[in-house]
């Protein structure tokens, strides 16, 4: 420990950070909690997108294949007792996010508020990089400026305003049906949009979606725009064949068309994939950087599951844990 | 719930929010709606720090559809502040404390 740290208090030094509040992140945190490594972890700030604490499940309704719990959780639920079950054991967990890391130095160099200041707000002996991802939206025209008008990024949060109106849902994943599936509870008709002729979703979700008769599929389709002045009154829609145009009169659009990791904190720092997700190696959470580990969605855009999640972010934990140990030893 | 945030329903709307002498900040939530209860903290400090400057009141939107609709709320959370009865300024989704405060303080 520096006597600078020592004398002001701050910047903190801690044997472990983590940053991200998912199943990856509390995961870390559990177990390097139970190591007795006192972990801090920065959760992130409130948001209507996944980039808030909890991650992605915050915005999902019934997880039905998170082992243990035989008839399903609500993901906002799950991530709750994920959480208590952390601080269980004392981990610290701050509602705040990250602005800038810098892992030149060691311990790294953790920065809250302004990203620019001299000083950072907590030194690290080893970093966990729970990020996560988070959904695309489509970048077309008006999209943005709908947002909150018919153009929602959170379904559970939004299907109740569109009882008996036509909605539609963009993409052909497990999220998509997903999506297409709660909507069909409030709508007079869902519309799922998909870019080619056949859908990229599991067999079961497939199955569940076709046999809605609420659920129609428009396919080869891309959404070109989004009309209305005051809210949402069509989308139109490229074939993504014929390039024939056309509209559909949907008043509720909800996407659902893929990820991208939250690594935009890492660029330059440790390194990445050419899609931006974090590179691991050797089936570990290993990065470039000696020290830093990465868990759950922010390097891995294959299983992408609450679960592979949570087991990456004990791999972490102990991963850390080890290295602690080493470095203590040389 | 912090006793600080009151709680608006159709029926009460009108009298509290037209009649009031401060800002009222109204939260349009949900049971249902996780983004919602990740800002009742905030809510609840934003109330406290801010006491005679703003009220901070919560609308269900399940039990009142009127007051909903009349607004035109289409996705929540939507906290939309109220300013001599009329709305002044109207925030879309759950956002840090510091970016709620500096979208409502120029109207404080």
């Amino acid at each position: 420990m520096t006597e600078r740290t020592e004398r002001t208090g701050r910047p903190e030094r801690r044997k472990v950070v983590v940053i991200g509040s998912g199943p990856a992140g509390l995961t870390a945190a559990l177990y390097s909690a139970r190591a007795q490594l006192e972990p801090l972890v920065y959760e992130g700030e409130p948001s209507s997108t996944s980039d808030q604490p909890g991650g992605q499940l915050m915005l999902t309704t019934d997880v039905e294949n998170y082992p243990g719990f035989v008839d399903g959780i609500m993901g906002p639920e799950l991530m709750g007792v994920m959480r208590a079950q952390a601080q269980r054991f004392d981990a610290e967990i701050r509602t705040q996010r990250v602005s800038r890391i810098d892992v030149s130095p060691w311990p790294f160099h953790v920065f809250v508020g302004d990203p620019d200041g001299d000083e950072p707000t907590a030194l690290a002996d080893t970093l966990i990089i729970a990020t996560g991802a988070r959904s695309l939206m489509l970048g077309v025209p008006n999209e943005e400026r709908l947002l909150g008008y018919g153009v929602s990024t959170c379904a559970t949060c939004d299907g109740f305003f569109f009882r008996d109106q036509h909605i539609a849902v963009v993409g052909g994943g497990d999220s998509a049906m997903e999506e297409a599936l709660f909507l069909a509870r409030f709508g007079s008709k869902v519309t799922v949009i998909h870019r080619r002729d056949e859908l990229r979703a599991s067999k079961i979700m497939q199955d569940r979606a076709r046999e809605n008769p609420k659920i129609e599929f428009k396919w080869n389709s891309t959404v070109t725009d989004v009309c209305g002045d005051t809210k949402v009154s069509g989308l139109r829609l490229q074939d993504t064949v014929t390039g024939e145009e056309s509209e559909l009169d949907a008043t509720g659009l909800f996407v659902a068309i893929g990820h991208e990791p939250n690594s935009s904190l890492l660029k330059g720092q440790i390194e990445l994939e050419d899609n931006g997700y974090v590179k691991t190696f050797d089936g570990t959470t290993r990065t470039s950087v000696d020290g830093v580990f990465a868990c759950g969605d922010v390097q891995d855009h294959y299983y992408r599951q609450a679960v592979t999640s949570a087991g990456s972010g004990c791999m972490a934990a102990i991963d850390a844990e080890r290295w602690l140990e080493m470095a203590k030893g040389e | 719930m912090s006793e600080k945030i009151e709680t608006l329903t159709d029926a009460t709307f009108d009298e509290n929010v037209k009649g009031s002498d401060v800002p009222v900040l109204v939260d349009f939530w949900a049971e249902w709606c996780g983004p919602c209860k990740m800002i009742t903290p905030v809510l609840e400090e934003i109330a406290e720090e801010q006491a005679g400057k703003v009220r901070i009141a919560k609308l269900n939107i399940d039990d009142n559809l009127d007051v909903t609709r009349r607004f035109d709320v289409m996705s929540i959370p939507t906290l939309i502040l109220f300013k001599d009865g009329e709305p002044a300024a109207r925030l879309i989704g759950a956002k840090p404390k510091a970016a709620l405060l500096e979208e409502i303080s120029a109207y404080l």
